[in-house]
């Protein structure tokens, strides 16, 4: 079966298809890695793990100041 | 990725560490670091009463929260600017981190209620801020927090500065070559006989992943969004471009900053003695570099002349 799995940032947000791990996820909608941080069910996820299907992962920068 | 610690499954990896931790042993991992950079530094002690310069952000609530878990005297200073949204969001942030904390002390300086107006308003009406409110407003919050921290009888400013705001306001003043700036930069900025309070930075070796990881898991709710007018800011920019060069290369950021540090302990970046000048401005009595008034009074001057 397809994993489907949807990512949102800021207020985008993407479907994507197959399994893949965090770090892949990010690259691939555009963002560097380092710059985010990832977070499933208000848990932090490391950047190796694989996501399953019907997840919801949410990216929160992690800039700030001026 | 398993935890170093006890190899249950890690939730945060940090590359230049070459470092992974679980849900538990990072907060652990974080709260021993702050304390070592405290102690490197001296920074201060357990006797010292320090002021926390709080907005409502990650870093400078997290900074708030792990001094006092590791009991420190931490109190907290708030600044409302009265910036249209972010200000009432952020200083609510700050006032419910601080209810759920017993003995967590908490002053908030209202501008416009102590000074008439709120920081667009001022920055409006002067030259300085005439393009951004940037200038005038880190005037206003570096005079706020230094007469609080003076008139509270505080020994030390702590403010939650982290390595990429470290890093990016060093790679701005390479670029241009601002050595003053650059020779003035470090994790303690003494207190001197002209009225400067003692300022310290002991956020200044984590990166501002770290400080998030620590906030989200610790669940410290903060205000996610960036400061309206700082979008677009140039820092913010270094920062992104140095991410990139991060992502290539793990440890670029920290090596470039610990680098420095060593080359400035080396006599590299020296002060002039008359660069630094100070007097007491002849209003409120804070030092400054010009005759007469301090750039902060000069600013309401010419709200009262009209």
């Amino acid at each position: 079966m397809e994993a489907h799995v949807r990512i949102i940032y800021r207020d985008r947000e993407w479907e994507l298809q197959g399994r893949r791990r965090v770090r892949d996820v990010v690259k691939e909608i555009g963002l560097i890695p380092h710059a985010v941080l990832a977070v499933r069910d208000g848990r932090l996820l490391a950047e190796d793990v694989m996501l399953e299907d019907k997840d919801e992962v949410k990216l929160i920068a992690v800039i700030s100041g001026g | 990725m398993k935890c170093r610690k006890c190899g249950r499954p890690a939730v945060f990896n940090m590359r230049q560490h070459k470092l992974a931790l679980c849900e538990v042993h990072y907060p652990e991992w974080f709260v021993a670091q702050t304390q070592r950079a405290i102690e490197k530094y001296h920074m201060f002690g357990p006797d010292d009463r320090v002021l926390v310069a709080v907005s409502g952000g990650k870093d400078s609530l997290a900074l708030w929260d792990v001094l006092l878990q590791l009991g420190y005297q931490a109190d907290g200073l708030y600044i409302d600017l009265g910036i249209d949204g972010y200000s009432v969001a952020s200083r609510e942030k700050v006032e419910q981190f601080a209810a759920q904390r017993p003995g967590a002390r908490l002053t908030v300086v209202d501008l416009r209620a102590e000074y008439g107006e709120t920081l667009p308003q001022v920055a409006q009406r002067v030259h300085r801020g005439r393009d951004k409110p940037c200038s005038v407003c880190g005037l206003i919050k570096r005079h706020v927090m230094n007469r609080v921290t003076r008139d509270g009888g505080y020994d030390v400013l702590a403010t939650g500065h982290n390595l990429d705001d470290e890093v990016a306001v060093l790679f701005g003043n390479v670029l241009h070559w601002q050595t003053g700036y650059i020779a003035r930069q470090a994790p303690v900025l003494p207190a001197n006989r002209a009225g400067l309070a003692r300022k310290v930075k002991p956020f200044c070796h984590f990166y501002e992943r770290e400080t998030a990881a620590y906030a989200l898991i610790t669940s410290i709710d903060y205000i996610y969004d960036e400061c309206p007018h700082a979008v677009g800011a140039t820092s913010l920019r270094h920062k992104g471009i140095l991410n990139q060069m991060e992502e290539e290369a793990p440890g670029t950021k920290l090596q470039f900053y610990l680098g420095f540090l060593r080359a400035r302990e080396e006599g590299f970046f020296r002060e002039r003695a008359e660069e630094v000048e100070l007097r007491p401005c002849s209003n409120c009595g804070q030092p400054t570099s010009a005759p007469g008034l301090c750039a902060f009074c000069r600013l309401w001057e010419r709200a009262a002349d009209r």
